[in-house]
């Protein structure tokens, strides 16, 4: 059992490393390269100069939102897998993400975002958020019992018909409402609204918190429900709770950041290969891998093709993808 | 100690089992036989509180199980069930779970007791040699064994089992059943199991419960249930009582239809 403890640390450290590693690049690379032994000077007694307000106005909130929303991502992608024992489950397949969606398409084109400025868009994507998952709670409880089968065949047709609503509103809209609907769906960490980056930091670390609570009735569950069952573990409330916990997180990272696929499958099933299957040390360790990936990625797609910023979408889907067949590959026995 | 009264229950309408009623006492080792589809994997799952009772209730120690929580019932009661879950843990880890129901609120990790009930749980079952290998890398026999380790770890009263024989050879049918009869003699462990090999049954249990059609059929010794009119009637099937010429426990035989041509019947 100590060696387990050293396996554990050493894995916190690992991901802490990878994660303050991905931190520091991404504040010192950009279309204006920063040298990293100057940053703290300049943090420290640079205040009025350029360089200050590149890194505290541009850079820093983009890294804080990096780390808010890539560990919300891959610890909704965590909570999931296990709750589904299902490898391809991530947060978007429940069909929350195209409820985000559809809610700011609609906010776009009825010129609400014009109306209320930075807030309008995140509020109707979490409307769109929270509808979708209680439409797909009550569609998949009877006489009280929540059924996790069903929930992911409603939750895949849900965003199929999300995204055919939007490609409707796409289809009918103005060019101008185009343009802001496709770069909401792109995805960006781009967010000059404080309030937003400290709610989503607030939401995600809470979160994190609170899903410890149920690390043990996750490992219980790795086995099936009936085996968690046999275990003294209360199913179906706890699949509830599991359930809410990922959807907040879900919804609060659509809502703020708009769709970046991939982090929540692939940084969970990633961790897993290293860790194991025990969520006592699995849900940490993913949600710093998830923060310290999303802000490397995001580090990447503002430099690959500088001055013009890539979606960070496009590139956690590219760079994750390959990490993974090639892990995959390594280790046939997963 | 544990007691069903009326029960019913089944899977949504469908009602499976009808009308149970079953009086099981401390340190009893009860099996349940009968044939595929009569109801006692159900019973075991509204044991074990998978499935819901549609009418009647069931007692432990005199508490109806509904009103108990679920960590407490899961103290007194351990299953080793039939479907193997596929894992990628350790060994050592899979029977650590077995402790899922003793830990307190907010306690993390497991403390010092815990980890001296698994061990013991492991060198009872004679596992102590595969603690580190993967679950999914073992022997069918050693996944039993490792999952009566898991129960075990749950320090239980009350101990069932959905055919923990099926699909082993002779050695580990034996091994395990020795195992769970020590169990039984040394600690006073209730044990209630299903098996389908009759003659197992026979040897190692003091009553038999045989089911069919969903309800209880006969309950008593093995030399009260297993004869040949019962068996025949409920099994559907000719057989031959014999006496195992050890044990004096009776012995079932079956006939192939060739046979039967042979002997004129």
């Amino acid at each position: 059992m100590k060696n387990r403890l050293s396996r554990w640390t050493f894995s916190i450290l690992i991901s802490s490393a990878f994660l303050v590693a991905a931190g520091a690049l991404s504040l010192c690379i950009g279309s204006a390269g920063i040298p990293i032994t100057k940053i703290i000077s300049i943090l420290l007694d640079g205040r009025g100069t350029s360089e200050y307000s590149i890194l505290v106005d541009i850079r820093l909130p983009r890294i804080i939102l990096g780390f808010a929303i890539g560990g919300a991502l891959s610890l909704a992608g965590v909570i999931l897998q296990g709750m589904f024992r299902n490898p391809l489950v991530e947060p978007y397949t429940l069909g929350i993400s195209g409820g985000a969606a559809l809610g700011t398409s609609i906010c776009i084109i009825l010129k609400l975002n014009r109306l209320i400025p930075d807030i309008a868009m995140p509020l109707s994507g979490f409307i769109g958020a929270l509808l979708v998952i209680l439409l797909v709670y009550f569609i998949n409880t009877r006489r009280g019992i929540f059924m996790i089968q069903g929930l992911l065949l409603t939750g895949v047709m849900i965003s199929f018909i999300s995204s055919s609503l939007v490609i409707l509103i796409l289809a009918i809209s103005r060019t101008e409402d185009l343009h802001g609907i496709i770069f909401w769906i792109m995805g960006s960490l781009e967010e000059p609204n404080w309030v937003l980056i400290w709610v989503a930091t607030t939401a995600s670390l809470a979160c994190l918190a609170f899903s410890y609570l149920f690390c043990l009735d996750m490992n219980a569950l790795s086995l099936g429900e009936e085996e968690a069952i046999h275990l003294g573990v209360d199913v179906e409330k706890k699949k509830k709770l599991l359930f809410l916990i990922a959807s907040i997180l879900t919804g609060i990272s659509v809502s703020v950041t708009g769709l970046i696929g991939f982090v929540g499958l692939i940084v969970p099933h990633f961790m897993r290969m290293f860790v194991g299957f025990d969520h006592r040390i699995l849900l940490l360790s993913s949600f710093l891998a998830g923060a310290g990936f999303l802000i490397f990625c995001d580090m990447l797609a503002r430099i690959v093709i500088a001055p013009i910023e890539l979606p960070v979408g496009v590139i956690t889907g590219i760079i994750g993808g390959s990490i993974f067949i090639y892990a995959l590959n390594k280790r046939s026995s997963f | 100690m544990l007691k069903m009264s009326d029960l019913s229950c089944g899977y949504g309408t469908k009602i499976i089992i009808n009308r149970i009623n079953l009086h099981i006492k401390k340190g009893e080792f009860v099996c349940i036989i009968g044939p595929n589809g009569s109801g006692k994997t159900t019973l075991l799952k509204a044991i074990t509180r998978i499935i819901k009772p549609a009418k009647g209730n069931i007692f432990l120690e005199g508490r109806d199980l509904n009103n108990i929580d679920k960590r407490e019932i899961a103290k007194k009661m351990a299953v080793v069930s039939q479907n193997l879950p596929i894992v990628s843990m350790t060994v050592k880890e899979f029977v650590l779970l077995g402790r899922t129901p003793h830990y307190k609120t907010l306690q993390l990790l497991e403390n010092e007791s815990d980890i001296e009930v698994v061990e013991h749980a492991i060198s009872m079952t004679g596992i102590e040699r595969l603690q580190n290998s993967l679950m999914s890398e073992i022997s069918g026999g050693e996944v039993q064994l490792s999952l009566i380790a898991r129960a075990l770890a749950q320090e239980p009263w009350i101990l069932l089992l959905d055919e923990p024989t099926a699909h082993l050879d002779i050695t580990h049918q034996v091994n395990i059943l020795d195992l769970i009869k020590r169990l039984n003699k040394d600690y006073q462990l209730t044990v209630i199991i299903i098996l389908h090999d009759l003659n197992l049954a026979s040897e190692y249990c003091d009553r038999l419960i045989l089911m069919n059609n969903g309800q209880i059929t006969k309950t008593g010794t093995p030399e009260e249930v297993l004869n040949s009119i019962d068996l025949e009637e409920v099994y559907k099937t000719l057989v031959v009582v014999e006496k195992n010429p050890l044990s004096n426990k009776p012995f079932v035989l079956i006939v192939p239809e060739e046979v039967k041509k042979h002997c004129g019947r």
